[in-house]
């Protein structure tokens, strides 16, 4: 194993954890359409119950995802968190009123009512895929950021390494249309995978009917908008650097490049579009159709780990800096060492035996789709 | 390189954050993994036995849990991003060392109690009994995993080890997982802090089976669990207090500027008594430079070398020999304070010269022979960035009163627990009723201890983010204080909010109580 190949399964790794969180959003997208689907408090109890039996993964590969990046690439940790602080900030603090929302909305001696938790909820469900969406599509557009490792000693104003250069720390990515189409794409992204999961899991006759209509909107709004960036992306100049100079320009169409130097991944991608596109497509056909999250969520998490890796592969910028292109970040520039990655690497072949325990424990909660009789007769939210 | 420009304000409010978030993170942590063990053990119970009380006991625990744990999961959340979003240096600086526990952390510990947790709640009616029994007792140890990863980063924090600077990269990268990974430091520290969490949900678990006490309701579920708790505490708490000596013993070794802080030892030397309680004022770090001793000292005689060096003659250096330097038992001198200052900005030297003999394309002969000067003082690097003595000494009250806090606290609950026993097993313990009223202030009294606990192993470490390597004021992100300031309140209040239903919805389970 070479340092460069290291580089590169880390950047994988890191994709497809991004990947699995795109897709378990299902819970956000869920949580976004609670007081719009559910219309009476069982149809509101089946989808807070139901997804919260999935929150936890979803806030566990966001963990993961943070730390595995902070671990393989410290210098995008340390100058993405701490430079586009309010736009994490805001992220985070989605994600912390989603995890009590759960747990406490029906409680007794809940001082805030239920109906504050679930609107919680849905701030969560519409904030953080918006916002997470706009952050990874910064990855093709750039941020205003500038590194300089010599600060450390040489520091003409401070020894602080990373600098954002601007002062809305993170709040610009939203300045940038591309980055909200993109942000909203996503948001669109879960929401449709949200009403599949939710015509899998809950048994309601009600519900699933009404989820299914509204699938035909979300999935529209998310096809048109996700294709409006593809193209913008494809069709547009891209950030590449020299491998044995490091030096960083510039390149029409790179991404369109990456995917026809990386023919396996335009395949992938093809597969990763029918699969979203089939679940979808036959769920809104077939009234006993109820399977589409699986199809759709595969070809999520193909599609999405392939656009992840044209930001980096094939000697690509991931996050390229638009105030100093020589200060945007390489998987070879800002990556740990040999050493921690290949010790880590060790670790990540634990990976298929998480996922196997994770698809056990599942499918064994899952066996029956969820009623309102189960809710009233067992623990619940 | 110029320091003037760091925003101390924004560094004090950034350190403040952290705190807050830590603090309230470890409100919910212990109990989380306390109650783990117990509901575990009640589980098993309820597994051999099939009785249908083991199993409403069981399920009553894990409803106070699942309030719990939620909190101890958003809290975390904050805690383990917050290294990037307000330590963006530290994170490049160390990131290559201390960002794979984390990530381990993720993988290995995260996915298994995120699983299992569900499995826990939701699948009574879903999944054999032994799955469910199995999928308990993998929640606590993926949590109890989970805690070995993140002490072991925050022990390579106060005692790194296992890497080196490489100054191409400009940052320090592990050389050896097991050295960081096993240290003395992480071994200690993640015995101690589970072993005190243990306690703590031991703690509530008396105190609450109390409560139904004094109500007398609930009785034979009240006693049950009283006896589990007991008997689950007082060996906690034994093993706790050798943990803790051990714990000491290792501070002594490799902070002794922590152990000298919480002693309020200005003046060292050997035969040093522990003291018990002496008159420092909170609010006012003591003047250590003219002082020997704080005012009306009461201490056991030759016990604080016997701690810190495992011999009652031992050598214990106090602040000030911390700071002017002085010799160990066996002989090594440990530099004085101008001295490491001096080295440290030798080795900031060294890396410009050779970060510019690099730019200037100077041949590998000569760029490893600078290498190697630089790595002869980097030990010392942090204290290149200090400019006062007063900056390397931690305040001193905290340290000092945290520490007694902790230990005396600790001795309490001994005597909770054995009490509890004895009028268990002795006495007729639903009428002792000014006992139930004791171990129920006891729990307040837990975690004020617990906090305390924390309190002196990050205090003791001020002014370094990581020890002797970077200060706090270097390893911060470039922001302005009034952004650092607005999410520091931010987070104040929704976490207050947050306790505050959390407690509020806790009393109403345990009033409620289980379903008997």
């Amino acid at each position: 194993m070479t340092y460069l190949f290291l580089q590169h399964y880390w950047c994988f790794v890191v994709a497809l954890l991004a990947a699995l969180l795109v897709f378990l959003m299902f819970v956000q997208g869920a949580n976004s359409l609670i007081f719009s689907l559910g219309r009476t408090e069982d149809e509101r109890r089946l989808i807070v119950n139901s997804t919260g039996r999935k929150w936890e993964f979803t806030f566990t590969t966001l963990v993961t995802f943070g730390g595995a990046f902070f671990a393989s690439y410290p210098l995008f940790y340390s100058t993405s968190f701490g430079g586009a602080y309010w736009l994490w900030m805001i992220i985070l603090f989605s994600f912390v009123l989603q995890a009590v929302s759960y747990e406490f909305q029906s409680k007794l001696g809940n001082l805030l009512g239920t109906t504050t938790f679930r609107r919680l909820l849905v701030l969560n469900g519409v904030l953080g895929p918006l916002l997470l969406g706009g952050a990874v599509a910064t990855f093709f557009t750039g941020s205003n950021f500038i590194v300089e490792r010599d600060n450390i000693v040489d520091g003409v104003a401070t020894p602080i390494i990373s600098r954002w250069a601007n002062n809305l720390h993170g709040l610009d990515a939203l300045l940038n249309p591309w980055n909200v189409v993109f942000g909203l794409a996503v948001v669109e992204l879960a929401r449709t995978l949200g009403i599949l999961y939710l015509m899998n899991n809950v048994a309601d006759e009600n519900l699933r009917s009404r989820a299914s209509v509204r699938l035909v909107g979300t999935s529209l709004a998310f096809v048109v908008l996700f294709l409006a960036f593809l193209g913008k992306v494809l069709l547009g100049e891209g950030y590449a650097y020299d491998p044995e100079t490091g030096v960083i320009f510039m390149e029409p169409y790179k991404y369109l490049h990456n995917l026809l130097a990386m023919w396996p991944l335009a395949v992938m991608l093809l597969i990763g579009v029918v699969f979203v596109l089939y679940g979808i497509v036959r769920t809104i056909l077939s009234k006993t159709y109820t399977h589409g999250i699986w199809p759709t969520g595969f070809g999520t998490i193909v599609t999405v780990l392939v656009l992840l890796l044209l930001t980096a592969w094939n000697n690509t910028v991931y996050y390229p800096s638009t105030a100093d292109l020589q200060s945007s970040l390489t998987l070879q520039n800002s990556s740990s060492s040999e050493f921690t990655l290949r010790t880590m690497f060790w670790v990540s072949l634990l990976v298929p035996f998480v996922l196997a325990y994770i698809v056990y424990a599942w499918r064994a909660i899952d066996k029956k789709p969820l009623t309102i009789d189960e809710l009233n007769s067992d623990h619940a939210y | 390189m110029n320091l003037a420009n760091i925003d101390l304000t924004m560094v004090d409010w950034a350190r403040a954050q952290f705190a807050l978030t830590a603090i309230y993170h470890w409100l919910f942590v212990p109990l989380t993994l306390g109650l783990a063990v117990v509901m575990g053990i009640m589980e098993t119970i309820y597994y051999r036995t099939g009785s249908e009380f083991w199993k409403q006991t069981t399920k009553f625990w894990q409803r106070l849990f699942g309030i719990n744990f939620a909190m101890g999961v958003a809290t975390g959340i904050i805690l383990e991003f917050e290294f990037g979003t307000n330590w963006s240096n530290y994170s490049y600086l160390v990131g290559d060392v201390f960002g794979a526990p984390l990530a381990i952390e993720g993988i290995v510990a995260f996915f298994m109690e995120s699983t299992f947790v569900a499995v826990m709640f939701f699948g009574w009616k879903k999944v054999s009994r032994g799955f469910h029994l199995a999928s308990t007792w993998l929640t606590g140890l993926g949590a109890t995993i989970s805690a070995w990863w993140i002490l072991v980063a925050n022990a390579w924090m106060q005692h790194p080890v296992g890497q080196q600077f490489n100054p191409d990269t400009m940052r320090n990268e592990m050389t050896s997982f097991l050295d960081v990974a096993l240290s003395p430091v992480a071994v200690d520290k993640f015995v101690h802090t589970v072993l005190s969490a243990w306690v703590l949900g031991a703690v509530f678990v008396v105190g609450v089976s109390c409560w139904y006490l004094l109500k007398g309701r609930q009785l034979e579920f009240a006693t049950k669990s009283l006896r589990v708790g007991a008997i689950f505490g007082l060996i906690a708490t034994a093993m706790l207090m050798l943990s803790g000596d051990h714990s000491a013993y290792t501070i002594g070794q490799t902070q002794p500027m922590k152990l000298a802080a919480m002693e309020g030892l200005y003046k060292g030397g050997p035969d040093q008594g522990l003291t018990i309680i002496s008159a420092i004022n909170p609010f006012q770090q003591p003047d250590y430079e003219t002082q020997d001793e704080p005012a009306l000292k009461i201490a056991v005689p030759y016990a604080l070398s016997f701690l810190a060096t495992r011999d009652f003659h031992g050598y214990v250096p106090g602040v000030r020999d911390i700071l002017d330097g002085y010799t160990k038992d066996d002989g090594t001198v440990e530099p004085s304070l101008e001295e490491k200052i001096s080295r440290g900005q030798c080795a900031i030297a060294d890396l410009q010269t050779y970060r510019k003999a690099k730019r200037e394309g100077a041949d590998a002969a000569t760029l490893s022979a600078l290498a190697a000067e630089i790595q002869e003082n980097m030990p010392y690097f942090g204290y290149g960035y200090i400019k006062d003595r007063s900056e390397v000494v931690p305040y001193i009250p905290v340290c000092f009163y945290a520490f007694r806090i902790m230990v005396g606290g600790g001795c309490l609950f001994v005597l909770l627990f054995v009490l509890a026993i004895f009028f268990l097993y002795k006495k007729d313990i639903a009428q002792v009723r000014w006992f139930h009223w004791a171990a129920l202030l006891c729990i307040p009294v837990a975690y004020i201890v617990s906090e305390s606990g924390w309190l002196v192993a990050e205090f003791g470490r001020q002014p370094w983010t990581i020890q002797d390597m970077l200060p706090t004021w270097v390893g911060v992100s470039q922001l302005s204080s009034s952004a650092v300031m607005t999410t520091f309140f931010l987070f104040l209040v929704l976490f207050t909010t947050m306790l505050a239903v959390e407690i509020s919805i806790m009393c109403k389970q345990i009033k409620k109580g289980p379903e008997l």
